[in-house]
């Protein structure tokens, strides 16, 4: 039976993060019903002539911005960017000067009434504004606070700049990803801010978990590189029982073969194959139509075939180049083998299974129109994600959180507006 | 340790190989009392797969096994037979949470679909993590990393423009199905302290992966770009890429035009600043070959080390590209405390990664990796009030 509810309908959350890490983590729960407060510094969503005029001309002269709609920045660029509007749905936002005595007074009223608040800045910039847990503890014992910074609270590096660019080298991810022949290699995805985000987003749940028992709030200090290590566990296994630092391998696999990406008919069209077991390797020869190259002695076992790679994969490339890959897939996967048509943003996108199982949720947002945006990767039988808000536009709850949540009267906002305490209001 | 988070909770793993067995390993870190349920012939598949100590292999000693298991109980049992299954319905009725990686359908050919176990138990949490969820056209569909990556966009932009797409590390899918999975078991037994109410956890691996872009969809879906295979680079500034060193790989990422201008000023070419050809980040990515030609002697004189080191004193960002030696030998976690020492009495002494955050409060908990069967007197006996006679006779049969 579906909740009428979301499970954290009561649960409000003050959100500082930044960028991908954080925003991601605050989205899930915002997902599940969460009221958050996403508060940016003033500087950072700023509407200015200038800035628009210098965006225009950029266009003008031929400059495509890809986040934007059509790579226009339109007549408000600052409600049009992609990566933020899908990183903050959900969410009500307002802008605040936390470097300023008032602003942190009034985040402090934010944090007498709320259940978690959420930083991904170094570590040194909460204590400078004097709002660090032990501060903010005795306002509200109650609150949960998380920081996840790139390599935590504490120890050598605490200060120095990460980004999941860096992180993710730093970790151990790059070093078991590239060609055989070659260096390590990057995610283009950039893989551990989302690690990260995951991560936190859990670690936040434990904490509110904890305190439905106890009354009693707590402070996580989440270091993002720390929460990608525990992801290679077995690497880090394998150089203490072995001394052995992982070798980079391509598409290969260490047991399984063939494994590999190969090419289908048509530009940029490719295939991944995954043979696991003699079973899959006999449903593979099938659907090859048992050629008379499968039944060679160097192929006959799955040793044999994983140390004759080289010639299998030509030999199998031969084929799949013949096919269109969504087709190929479908054919191989009826016959029961492991494979995955290579898909790009746009097949992704249009994916039909994901369309069935409405993973992309549509959201008509006033200055970009109706897109389509990741949902939650997990889907509950009585539970219903909410998708109820797009990410707010500039200042758009500056009335909402500060005249209806801390009882401000109009006439103050404007002053703290004209002090450039909060923001001005939206438009 | 005593009162944990999760104390109390109790969970039935009936998951093998990494994505089951992480969520329930991240479940009992934090208090919950798992149970994992091993087939007898030969335990979980991750028991075969390495690394082994000098690569032999051995049920006790997979460094997989060890470091998904920590934390947890085991017992064989033979589900799939009829006794096995009346005990796995007994074991059902006492639990919190039940987390199964099956393909879609198998539970219901064993008997416990998600209406039978309500039927069982009205408030379990069933958590089911698969490659493409429970419905759908590809529900029945197989897969293991490199698919996963190809179906979730991640294949087709990772590598050099001119090669082969390439995956992205090992295993990631299934861990990201397993925190996912650890996730979303949290949120149900958080509605379910308000609601009294169990549910079933749909996670389907491609969905967990497919939100792991941060540009990749939104190039497309704002931009109408299809974003294309990018290297070691980065699609909106250069320098954020990795370059040789002397002694291995640095990630240099200068993303900001201060740091780019500290950077020339550090390798000697403070006149770059000035030079037309790094003037805008659109002109660094056209010339990024040009800059690198200047950059990689430069590095190639100094070590990882050193240039994490200098360079973050000029604040710009940047990472040694570690290995797992490095990382064990890093000060930082060492200062920190990350690593966990734990004694196995198969395998010895190691050094596992601790916890993925510290919590004041309710800090997680790492203990070893049961032995295969290890806790079937305590299970069978001490909870189910079975006589160590019947263990002998449920033995001969195969049952555990």
């Amino acid at each position: 039976m579906m909740a009428e509810k979301p499970p954290l309908e009561n649960i409000r959350i003050i959100d500082l993060s930044r960028v991908w890490s954080g925003p991601m983590a605050v989205r899930m729960l915002a997902d599940l019903g969460a009221e958050v407060i996403l508060i940016d510094a003033p500087q950072t969503r700023i509407k200015s002539k200038e800035s628009l005029e210098l965006l225009k001309q950029a266009k003008h002269n031929g400059r495509y911005f890809p986040y934007l709609p059509a790579g226009d920045p339109g007549d408000d660029p600052w409600n049009r960017q992609g990566t933020y509007n899908d990183f903050n749905r959900n969410k009500l936002g307002i802008t605040m000067d936390l470097t300023k005595m008032a602003g942190q007074e009034l985040f402090k009223r934010l944090v007498k009434i709320s259940d978690v608040v959420v930083e991904n800045y170094t570590p040194r910039v909460m204590k400078n504004f004097g709002l660090d847990y032990p501060v903010l503890q005795t306002i509200n014992p109650r609150i949960v606070m998380i920081s996840l910074p790139g390599y935590g609270m504490s120890g050598p590096y605490r200060d120095f700049p990460a980004y999941g660019t860096t992180l993710e080298q730093h970790a151990g991810f790059s070093s078991v990803m590239g060609y055989p022949d070659s260096g390590p290699y990057r995610t283009q995805s950039t893989y551990a801010d989302p690690v990260a985000s995951v991560t936190a987003a859990s670690a936040i749940m434990l904490a509110l978990i904890y305190r439905n028992k106890v009354g009693k709030g707590q402070y996580i200090d989440l270091a993002q590189i720390e929460s990608s290590i525990c992801l290679l566990g077995e690497l880090i296994l394998d150089y203490e029982m072995n001394g052995r630092n992982p070798k980079r391998m391509g598409n290969r696999h260490a047991s399984m073969a063939p494994h590999g990406c190969y090419r289908c008919k048509g530009n940029e069209s490719w295939i991944t194959i995954a043979i696991s077991s003699n079973e899959e390797w006999l449903s593979l020869c099938k659907a090859l139509g048992n050629p008379k190259w499968v039944q060679e002695e160097r192929f006959s076992s799955q040793t044999s075939r994983w140390h004759n790679q080289d010639e299998l994969d030509r030999l199998i490339e031969n084929w799949t180049v013949n096919y269109n890959n969504y087709e190929l897939m479908n054919l191989l996967q009826h016959e029961g083998v492991p494979t995955g048509a290579v898909l790009n943003a746009k097949e992704l996108v249009e994916n039909a299974h994901l369309d069935k199982r409405d993973y992309f949720v549509k959201q008509d947002h006033p200055s970009v129109g109706i897109r389509p945006y990741p949902g939650l990767p997990f889907k509950f039988s009585d539970i219903q994600p909410t998708y109820y808000r797009p990410a707010p536009r500039v200042d758009e709850h500056t009335e909402y959180v500060f005249g209806n949540l801390l009882g401000i009267s109009h006439e103050e906002i404007e002053i703290l507006i004209s002090k450039h305490v909060i923001g001005n209001n939206s438009g | 340790m005593t009162e944990q988070v999760l104390s109390g909770i109790k969970v039935l793993d009936l998951s093998s190989e990494i994505s089951g067995p992480w969520c329930t390993r991240m479940l009992a870190g934090f208090g919950a009392d798992v149970i994992k349920v091993e087939d007898p012939n030969g335990g979980d598949i991750a028991r075969k797969m390495g690394p082994f100590p000098d690569d032999i292999p051995d049920l006790e000693k997979s460094g997989l096994f060890l470091y998904m298991n920590t934390g947890k109980k085991s017992i064989t049992l033979n589900i799939r037979s009829s006794p096995g299954l009346e005990i796995l319905q007994k074991l059902i009725k006492e639990s919190d949470v039940l987390v199964e990686n099956f393909q879609p359908g198998t539970l219901k050919t064993l008997g416990i679909d998600y209406q039978n176990l309500v039927a069982i138990n009205p408030g379990l949490i069933l958590t089911s993590i698969t490659n493409f969820g429970q419905t759908g056209p590809y529900s029945d569909y197989k897969a293991s990393s490199i698919v996963d990556y190809s179906l979730s966009g991640h294949q087709f932009i990772n590598g050099e423009p001119t090669r082969e797409p390439l995956q992205a590390p090992p295993h990631q899918p299934e861990y990201q199905g397993g925190l996912h999975g650890f996730l979303a078991t949290l949120v149900a037994l958080y509605h379910r302290i308000q609601t009294a109410q169990g549910q079933w956890v749909d996670v389907s691996i491609q969905e967990c992966m497919a939100g792991f872009h941060q540009f990749t969809i939104t190039r497309y879906t704002y931009g109408g770009l299809i974003k294309q295979r990018g290297g070691n680079r980065y699609e909106s500034d250069h320098p954020i890429s990795i370059y040789p060193c002397k002694d291995g790989y640095v990630a240099v990422s200068a993303s900001a035009r201060p740091q780019q201008e500290q950077l020339y000023t550090l390798i000697g070419r403070p006149e770059l600043i000035e030079d037309q050809r790094f003037a805008t980040p659109l002109d660094r990515i056209a010339n990024a070959d040009a800059f690198d030609e200047l950059l990689k002697p430069w590095l190639k004189e100094r070590t990882k080390d050193e240039l994490f080191h200098t360079l973050n004193e000029w604040r710009i960002p940047c990472a040694p590209v570690s290995e797992p030696e490095d990382l064990l030998k890093d000060p930082h976690f060492k200062e920190r405390k990350f690593w966990v020492n734990m004694e196995h009495p198969q395998a010895g002494v190691l050094s596992y990664p601790g916890a993925p955050f510290t919590m004041t409060e309710t800090p997680m908990n790492l203990t070893r990796a049961p032995l295969l069967g290890e806790h079937n007197e305590n299970i069978y006996c001490d909870h189910l009030g079975h006589t160590l006679d019947d263990l002998v006779i449920m033995r001969g049969m195969g049952v555990i």
